[in-house]
């Protein structure tokens, strides 16, 4: 076949459109929070104090740093499943929620006598923590991964990560709604861990399905 | 020159999306014309037949176009899929290749035209369904409309449309996955 005639038949085809990348991306999102949020409330559920724990600080933290997380990450993957869109800034962004634990990490230090750190670290919820965020997270990561194979990323093992890293967001937001251990210690610890279970998931993903 | 083919490539893809037909035929002629200049200028080694991912990159192009944004650059975008496609043909021949993206800057629409030998495209081709096969074939090789295809099975112009756009996905995805 020549490329002539290739383009005989794709100008052919061109009526049939899909949607725009971006609301595609905006629209899997809210799906992928829709069934987080299902298996959230019929797994675990909110913790019983939730109307008292609302009003402390280090509650209310915990959705600032998984909240940010999955913020910058819809930014990047957005770009990253664009061919030659830039991502420079949106990688740069990712380092916000990151810094945002170090510092409230930094904080907490200050704020615990150093007896504390270590109970306060390993908390009474870690297992249940590194169980449930990827349990959580591993359908809106399927819906990501599916969502890659609709755009176009050039590099696809980067994309998945960052599909892991948002499904991470998403689905530490519910949890934090769940968990009693509030201090920084915990969350920089085992939400850290549970994340990085979906991106290397994700970076698997992006290796074996997103294709194009 | 670059400048000018962007602003005239992104012009017509404009159209093409707003559903102006001989914009996008236009669109893909004159991308086509780029992305074999570049091809040709990779490909130094042999082993990857410039044409195959010229035809690679235009069908990407196609059922990727989604991805394009109307604010955004089109020959960022355009060169970003062509690369893609280059280093996936050569990985699919055991070669390890490494390209500039600065040099993607320089390209210059050269009047070349293609080459004529056997395409990696006839072998996915002949992989399809027979029904796909066909409607493709009668499209594109033998340059039928979609009316002058639907008479020529008795079948409907939307039962045309349907196999040649499924046709064309699984070529590209078949393209993707080997």
């Amino acid at each position: 076949m020549r490329t002539e005639d290739l383009i005989k038949a794709l100008d052919a085809d061109a009526r049939n459109k899909a949607m725009p990348l971006r609301s595609a991306w905006w629209m899997a999102t809210a799906v992928a929070a829709v069934i987080a949020a299902v298996v959230f409330w019929f797994t675990i559920g909110p913790r019983s104090d939730i109307m008292i724990a609302m009003h402390t600080m280090r509650f209310l933290s915990k959705f600032v740093f998984t909240i940010v997380l999955a913020g910058t990450a819809f930014a990047l993957i957005h770009a990253l499943s664009t061919p030659g869109a830039s991502t420079g800034k949106a990688a740069t962004w990712m380092a916000a929620a990151p810094l945002l634990v170090l510092v409230a990490v930094v904080l907490e230090l200050f704020a615990v006598p150093e007896a504390q750190w270590g109970t306060r670290l390993v908390g009474s919820n870690m297992m249940i923590c590194m169980g449930f965020i990827p349990l959580i997270g591993i359908g809106p990561l399927a819906i990501f991964l599916w969502m890659l194979r609709y755009g176009a990323p050039t590099r696809p093992v980067l994309a998945g990560a960052v599909a892991g890293l948002l499904a991470g967001g998403l689905a530490a937001t519910f949890y934090a709604a769940h968990c009693v251990d509030d201090s920084p210690l915990f969350v920089a610890t085992w939400y850290t861990v549970a994340i990085i279970i979906l991106t290397a998931l994700g970076a698997l993903g992006g290796r074996l399905f997103v294709r194009w | 020159m670059t400048g000018k083919d962007e602003a005239e490539l992104s012009r017509l893809l404009k159209a093409a999306i707003a559903g102006d037909e001989r914009a996008y035929a236009d669109f893909l002629h004159r991308t086509a014309v780029l992305v074999r200049g570049f091809a040709r200028r990779k490909i130094v080694q042999g082993g990857v037949d410039p044409e195959d991912v010229v035809q690679e990159t235009l069908l990407a192009i196609h059922v990727k176009r989604h991805t394009w944004r109307d604010d955004a650059p089109v020959l960022p975008w355009v060169f970003a899929i062509a690369r893609f496609k280059l280093i996936d043909a050569f990985r699919r021949r055991g070669r390890r290749v490494e390209i500039e993206i600065d040099e993607i800057a320089e390209t210059f629409a050269e009047p070349e035209t293609e080459t004529v030998s056997e395409r990696d495209i006839n072998r996915v081709l002949d992989s399809l369904p027979p029904a796909q096969r066909s409607v493709v074939s009668a499209v594109s090789v033998e340059g039928r409309s979609i009316g002058e295809t639907a008479a020529k099975f008795g079948i409907t112009e939307t039962a045309v449309r349907v196999s040649l756009h499924r046709g064309l996905a699984a070529i590209a995805r078949r393209f993707g996955r080997e």
